[in-house]
């Protein structure tokens, strides 16, 4: 049964890869990538990995669609040129593929339990670390212990993306076009006749914002933590900007402000490491934070997902304020 | 030889493949990059399916159940994500300053307007 969904999934997620290949305008290609993201969540379910099918649900199928159609909104709907060169190019692929492709023939089968992949460290990950991290979900104790360090290289690397979009398209020209708006006496606000619309953002608003810090603080026990919760926190903010408009989601929480809470979350996470050092251990050690190593992991875990949770949330929603000041510009 | 013992990696190999062509036959700057998010996604694909034990289930301590799926590539693929979309605004970023500066997002008119300089 399970292989005939992981086989209908897979041929499912090849259709559509065909068609978003094929399909000129960027609307549609963009509505079909985030189908593609739904589906690949499904097949992350069916294969066991429900913390990555969560996170690619909440990113792939929202934000990611979000962040194009602001992109097509401020430039292009539709792809002009022909493919270049499609021949050669299919020859090249396919040539690419069959390499690939007679290298998976001494690959493990799918699902071998006495595959390389789990003979190394994951057998100590799975029977250990109920004793010596004390949390029950396994990827939260490898993500935020175990493995700390990337995942403190992973939030830097997120907290730098924010940066960067945040320098390269900035928030240039927003204060005069907001002004300019008002002299005019226009609304910016498109959704204002969307009175449906509106009601119901309205009362899923709060509704998300729970689940979101559900999602921070369940994630010891069962699939979720700071990247999970951080996008969806952010998520809210997205509805509330598509609601009110740019300006008024600007009033709640400001860029600048946005920007101070995306650095304070790397701070935490890095501080908590030199506290541990500070206190006697390695570099994010969390053992040594309290008297028992259990407590000490648990407040440590806690502590990071906190600042992984806040730096994903800030750097959402910049880079979302920054895509969507574009397009008013362009207005 | 069983079909469905490497069908998995196969359509992870046509997935990223696809993805590969449309990188390199489109012109338009926002389809590469949707095409370029279709190669990364087939590497997700690739290492979870890596990931799975026949039998096994999801990796939350349950009491009674001995068999959880490998926990390691969950992780590399959780953050890889986010990080995936972070790096994927930065290039959207990057559209929107060459619209501004060309007008257009089309590679071969790009080009154009670089030799006519």
């Amino acid at each position: 049964m399970e292989l005939i969904i992981d086989i209908t999934l897979l041929t499912f997620l090849g259709l559509t890869a065909l068609a978003i290949n094929r399909i000129d305008k960027l609307f549609c290609v963009i509505m079909l990538s985030g189908i593609y993201s739904l589906l690949c969540a499904s097949l992350f379910v069916t294969m066991d990995a429900v913390d990555v099918a969560f996170t690619e649900a909440a990113v792939g199928t929202g934000i990611a669609t979000v962040l194009l159609l602001s992109t097509i909104g401020a430039t292009e709907t539709e792809q002009r040129s022909a493919p270049h060169r499609p021949l050669f190019a299919l020859l090249v692929v396919c040539v690419t593929g069959a390499i690939l492709v007679y290298g998976t023939m001494d690959m493990p089968a799918f699902g071998d339990p006495n595959a390389p992949i789990h003979q190394h460290v994951a057998p100590r990950y799975v029977q250990q670390s109920q004793h010596e991290i004390g949390s029950d979900n396994i990827v939260t104790s490898i993500l935020s212990s175990y493995r700390g360090f990337d995942t403190l290289g992973e939030t830097v690397v997120i907290f730098t993306a924010g940066l960067a979009v945040v320098g390269l398209i900035g928030f240039r020209g927003m204060q005069k076009f907001g002004d300019r708006q008002r002299a005019a006496g226009v609304t910016q606000n498109e959704m204002e006749q969307h009175l449906v619309l509106r009601i119901v953002i309205k009362m899923f608003i709060p509704l998300i914002l729970l689940f979101a810090l559900y999602v921070q603080f369940h994630g010891d026990f069962g699939p979720g933590g700071g990247f999970q919760a951080g996008v969806i926190f952010a998520s809210a903010f997205i509805f509330y900007t598509l609601m009110s408009g740019l300006d008024a989601a600007m009033r709640v929480v400001s860029p600048r402000t946005l920007s101070y809470i995306a650095a304070l979350g790397v701070l935490l996470y890095g501080g908590v490491g030199i506290a541990t050092m500070l206190m006697g251990g390695n570099y994010l050690a969390y053992n040594v934070l309290r008297h028992d190593p259990l407590h000490g992991q648990h407040l440590g875990i806690f502590l990071i997902e906190v600042g992984v949770g806040t730096t994903v949330f800030s750097v959402m929603v910049l880079i979302f304020f920054a895509f969507s000041s574009r397009k008013g510009l362009r207005q | 030889m069983n079909i469905g013992a490497h069908y998995n990696y196969w359509v992870a190999i046509f997935l990223m493949m696809t993805g590969f062509y449309v990188v390199i036959t489109h012109g338009n700057l926002i389809k590469k990059l949707v095409g370029l998010n279709l190669f990364t996604t087939s590497v997700f694909i690739l290492y979870i399916s890596l990931a799975k034990v026949k039998g096994g289930t999801a990796p939350i301590l349950v009491p009674g159940v001995e068999v959880y799926s490998n926990p390691l590539p969950h992780v590399l693929i959780l953050t890889a994500i986010v990080v995936g979309v972070a790096t994927t605004a930065v290039g959207l970023a990057l559209v929107l300053l060459i619209y501004d500066r060309y007008g257009t997002i089309e590679e071969d008119e790009i080009r154009l307007k670089d030799d006519s300089l």
